[in-house]
């Protein structure tokens, strides 16, 4: 299939349709507009329901009964909307239903502004709504990969019957680049997909007398049972952190002196300074977490190799990753952090001088 | 023999968890009849709130969702959206409805949702043990108003059936007392036109029952409803405010 020129944001929708998503609610925010626009436009199209709700509250809620009947369903928002589907995001983990989530990150706290950020890591990756649960999160750095998510989100969404995030930001989502899609699912498939979930998901009784009564629902009142479901859910989250670890490793060899870890856009400009900096001789090796949960602590590492002065930490936030870089590091060698924040995006000149004085 | 005296199919047989003298009970089973009497046991599904309610999921014999405080309309739309062939209802308290729920329940109203809504109002918020509810009355005593509802700060009581009356979609909205037998027979009534304008896909169906709470008002049963006659009907009167299935 031939590339298209698509923003980010269209992009993952698009994905997002191919992958049998026929369900979308959402609430206009900048800077994912786009996004809620091409659902839209295309929803319609392809007989799928596209609902703008009253709220990001609401959205998030609809996306719960949605998932509660086994289909699969998306919404988006940018950052200070994704706070308001806390809530939600919390109840869909804790009753277990699969569910795409797309966060368009912009600049924060509070209303922020609109220019990309990576502030909501801490949100995506370690809680933001109540209660003991985690999400899948992954981190795109281009137009093709956020699109790509789309369909790998689903896909874990199902096997795990958990909540998955897709945590992008301003850059990725307004951002024009060349993406080629994969074969959209048939009609067929779509309808078939559904079925997996039919041990637990609200359905028509079609069994005769074998009557189903499904709850979807995270209520455990007795604090025995609860103990008991948190404890399943950390089972299921062990499983998640053995078996979906996902990153790239550029330019990690031996030789390196520094080693550089960024996620997202903020990882696309390190990337060009460490190629300015090999033309000068000077290597530099780089671990990006393509999944931020689970998180590759094993790989960062593995990646220290043994000339390494320092690992450096660049993020479009004051040094959220760094947290997880250092449980990674465990004090082998010294990490830095410098970031940048309110949106506005460090240069790879910026970052080449940060790390020209390393050596 | 003929049995007249039974359990609805559409009621599993856990007992309710619900205060002696509860009307709880009475609603469930008014809704639980409908299902059954419209052979709708197969195709339905349920919402339930949190509130005193919060168990209905347990209590319906169908597949059931259990929502956050209010968002029990949007879960709702959600599930109707992903299997429009399935029936669902919504059974919400006064709290969860109409305050922290209230842009929900007004959104889904007014897009016209395709589902049943079965508002539970007595004037109080029961599980959490007697605070002061957006359909408490003015100058009524509760836990967070102990001096009573003071209008001038806190404002009047909501009348949601009026409120959804504005909207141009609703098809259906009645408001039904459970405070006497013959009330209770005439709200079985509303239940059913509401479960069946829902089975018809008509549109936004909603069913108002004033109830009440002996627990929290601190009266008997009998004087619940007494007290519930007295001063709840006066403000909340029962009555079918839209019926576009009659026009």
């Amino acid at each position: 299939m031939a590339k298209i020129l698509m923003k980010g944001n269209e992009a993952v929708a698009e994905a997002a349709i191919r992958s049998g998503c026929r369900l979308y609610f959402a609430y206009p925010i900048t800077p994912q507009s786009e996004l809620i626009e091409y659902m839209a436009r295309m929803m319609p199209k392809v007989n799928g329901t596209f609902l703008q709700a009253e709220s990001e509250v609401s959205a998030i809620n609809m996306v719960y009964g949605a998932a509660g009947c086994g289909k699969r369903v998306m919404t988006s928002s940018s950052s200070p909307g994704i706070s308001l589907k806390m809530e939600g995001i919390s109840y869909i983990a804790g009753a277990q239903l699969p569910a795409v989530i797309v966060n368009v990150q912009r600049g924060g706290p509070g209303l922020g502004d609109i220019q990309p950020a990576q502030g909501d890591y801490y949100q995506a990756t370690k809680g933001g709504g109540h209660g003991d649960y985690r999400l899948i999160v992954m981190a795109p750095a281009s137009v093709q990969e956020f699109a790509d998510m789309a369909s790998d989100a689903f896909d874990l969404a199902d096997k795990y019957r958990n909540p998955v995030m897709i945590l992008a930001d301003g850059m990725l989502g307004q951002m024009m680049e060349p993406v080629e899609f994969k074969e959209a699912l048939t009609d067929a498939e779509i309808e078939e997909m559904p079925k997996q979930h039919d041990s637990w998901c609200i359905r028509p009784n079609e069994d005769g007398d074998k009557k189903h009564h499904h709850e979807i629902n995270s209520l455990e009142i007795d604090p025995v049972v609860l103990e008991q479901h948190v404890n399943n859910l950390y089972k299921k989250y062990a499983e998640i952190e053995k078996n979906e670890i996902s990153y790239e490793s550029y330019d990690v060899s031996d030789d390196n002196e520094v080693l550089c870890v960024a996620w997202g856009t903020a990882s696309r400009i390190v990337k060009s300074a460490i190629n300015e900096l090999k033309k000068d001789g000077k290597s530099v090796g780089m671990i990006r977490p393509i999944n931020v949960w689970p998180y590759p602590y094993e790989a960062i590492a593995e990646a220290i190799g043994p000339n390494v002065k320092k690992v450096y930490v660049f993020e479009l936030n004051t040094g959220q990753m760094l947290d997880d870089v250092k449980i990674a590091v465990a004090g082998k060698v010294p990490v830095e952090f410098w970031g940048k924040v309110g949106g506005v995006v460090f240069t790879p000149a910026e970052i080449k001088e940060k790390l020209e004085a390393c050596f | 023999m003929e049995k007249i005296a039974y359990r609805p199919e559409s009621l599993t047989q856990i007992p309710f968890t619900y205060c002696p003298g509860c009307l709880h009970g009475v609603a469930h089973r008014l809704i639980a009849e409908a299902v059954d009497e419209q052979g709708l046991i197969n195709k339905m599904t349920g919402v339930a709130p949190v509130g005193c309610s919060v168990f209905a999921y347990k209590f319906f014999n169908f597949d059931m969702a259990q929502a956050a405080h209010g968002r029990a309309p949007a879960v709702a739309t959600g599930m109707k959206r992903a299997r429009p062939d399935m029936h669902v209802f919504t059974y919400q308290g006064d709290g969860d409805l109409a305050a922290i729920g209230t842009a929900e329940i007004v959104h889904a109203a007014n897009r016209g949702e395709q589902m049943s809504v079965f508002f539970v109002n007595n004037a109080i918020y029961g599980m959490t043990g007697g605070q002061m509810a957006p359909t408490t009355l003015p100058d009524m005593k509760t836990t967070t108003s102990p001096y009573g509802r003071d209008t001038a700060d806190i404002g009047h009581p909501i009348r949601v059936c009026e409120l959804l009356d504005t909207l141009i979609s609703p098809y259906y909205i009645e408001r039904v007392s459970l405070l006497t037998p013959a009330d209770i027979m005439k709200a079985k009534k509303a239940v059913s036109k509401a479960i069946q304008y829902n089975k018809e896909g008509r549109g936004f169906t909603f069913v108002e029952f004033i109830s009440t709470c002996p627990t929290n008002w601190g009266l008997d049963p009998l004087k619940s409803r007494d007290w519930a006659k007295e001063h709840m009907l006066p403000f909340f009167k029962t009555g079918c405010f839209r019926d576009k299935g009659a026009e």
